[in-house]
Formats: structure tokens, sequence, C-alpha cells
């Protein structure tokens, strides 16, 4: 027996409407597209923060001060972040629409993604574009002496 | 609908008579890869979420980021890192993969999935020693 599956960047047949944009198609080429962004940029995170120096045993709030005072490691971040909620949010999507069984529970799924998607680059983006690494009340010994040796 | 959907994917190569036709997705090396993906996609996903918000714990406070960012350097959670770096390497890599089976050739797909592991050995040998070398002797 000949089995065929539809490829995946096909419409559903009920938004298969007269002028209708085919969603799922843009949907598939931004995974591909944002896939190999984000294994560039996920990468470099990871080679910066894990492989460089003493790895994770060197993280703490004054190397993320450094990093994030800098507006290329913003803009990176901030990329990372939106393309990687997105991608993640799409293809949690692709699951629930295959192994959730009933509309209700699609509907629940799907808006639990999109509502945690939203929230947290909504959350994320203004962490990195209102950082202080230098906030007041702050112990001396916690922060970055690169910035903060005026106080 | 059209009987066969244009744009379908179809295996090159011959199909015996126990697997369906015209999927590269169900048996061997076309599905374990898949089910892989969508493993690790999920793992990293919910990590995603987590890692989100311990980085946002900078803008409270340094002590509060600290707290938390001292967590990720126990013994447990180093290795729970080379877990997360081995999902992430096996994700990019076989995701680039299925972009090749996508725009350029199906054909490949079973030698590319043997290079994407080969490719995540080399990695994670380049990686894991570094990374549990930082870990344990902290």
């Amino acid at each position: 027996m000949a089995t065929t599956l539809e490829a995946p960047r096909s419409p559903y047949a009920r938004s298969a409407r007269k002028n209708g944009v085919n969603w799922e198609k843009w949907g598939w080429l931004y995974m591909r597209v944002s896939g190999v962004l984000l294994v560039v940029l996920i990468f470099g995170h990871l080679f910066v923060n894990l492989m460089v120096g003493e790895g994770v045993s060197a993280l703490n709030f004054a190397f993320v001060s450094g990093k994030l005072a800098d507006p290329f490691w913003q803009i990176w971040d901030v990329a990372m972040l939106w393309l990687a909620l997105i991608h993640g949010g799409n293809g949690m999507r692709t699951l629930v629409n295959d192994y959730a069984a009933t509309p209700l529970t699609r509907g629940i799924f799907k808006t639990a993604i999109l509502a945690a998607v939203v929230v947290l680059i909504v959350l994320g983006t203004l962490v990195v574009f209102t950082f202080d690494p230098c906030p007041a009340g702050a112990a001396f010994a916690d922060l970055n002496p690169k910035f903060c040796s005026a106080l | 609908m059209p009987q066969s959907p244009a744009g379908t994917l179809t295996s090159q190569q011959k199909t015996s008579s126990r697997r369906p036709a015209g999927t590269l997705y169900r048996g061997r090396e076309g599905m374990w890869s898949w089910v892989l993906h969508r493993i690790t996609g999920v793992a990293i996903f919910f990590f995603l979420l987590v890692h989100i918000l311990d980085t946002a714990l900078v803008r409270v406070s340094p002590e509060a980021y600290n707290a938390v960012i001292a967590q990720y350097q126990t013994p447990l959670m180093g290795l729970g890192e080379v877990a997360l770096v081995g999902a992430i390497v096996f994700h990019a890599f076989n995701g680039l993969r299925i972009i090749l089976i996508d725009f350029w050739n199906a054909k490949y797909q079973k030698v590319m999935f043997y290079v994407v592991l080969g490719l995540w050995v080399v990695t994670m040998l380049a990686f894991v020693p570094r990374h549990l070398i930082n870990v344990f002797s902290h």
C-alpha cells in the first residue's frame, strides 16, 4: 500500500481560503531561517559562556553585566530571545497539533504556549534594554569594577 | 485535494514491502532522527523558559542573580549542562540536515544522519572534558 504524507508546509484544508495567506508555509520557512541563525547565535553564546576562561564557574552578575552593558551582546541576546522563543513556540504548536486529541486541549495548550512566549519576549526584551550594570544599593564586591569604579 | 499533493517528500530509495512509500519519517534513520529532534526540541524549550527567568534576575539584584546562577555551578547541574548542550548540538546539526533534505536532496538523508552523529561526537569531545573540569575543579 502506498501511503502519501502531505508536506508539513501544506496548509490545513480548512485554511485553504480564497485569498488566504498560507501561514503554515511561512511558519515552515521561519523554522529553517531562524534555525540557521540560532545555530550561529547559540553556539556563540555557549562558547563565550561555557568554554572561554573558566566556563560556567565564572558566571555571576559581574560577568553578565560586562556583556549586557555592550550593545553588541544586547543585540545578540535579544535576537536569540525572539528567534528562539518563536522557534520553540512554533515547534511546540506542531507537537500539540500532532498529539492533543480534542479541540479543547489543543486550544488550552496553544494558548498556554502563546502566553509563555509573549510574556517571556516582553520580559526578556525589557530586562536587556533597561539593565543597569551598577544598581544602587548593591554590594560593590558583586559588581563589575570596569563599569562601577566611579561609585 | 489532489490525490498526491505536490511537494510531498518522496524517498529516492527502493522501499521494502514492509515500509510505506512516500515518507522518510517512518523507520530507521529517518524516524529516529525525527524522534530525537522532537525530544531535544521539547527539552530545550522548557530549559529556555527557565533560563530567561533566571537571567531576568539581573534586573532584581546582583545577590538574587548570583544566588540562582550558583545553582548552575553545582556538580549535578554541571552534568545537566552536558545533557543540555548535547541536546542543543544534536538539534542544531539535525536541523541543518533537515534544511538540506528540504532544499537540496532527500537522497542523502541517511548518510547525513551519520554525519550529524559524527559531528555531535566531535563537538561533545571538545566540550565535555573542558566543561567537567570547570565544574569539578571549583
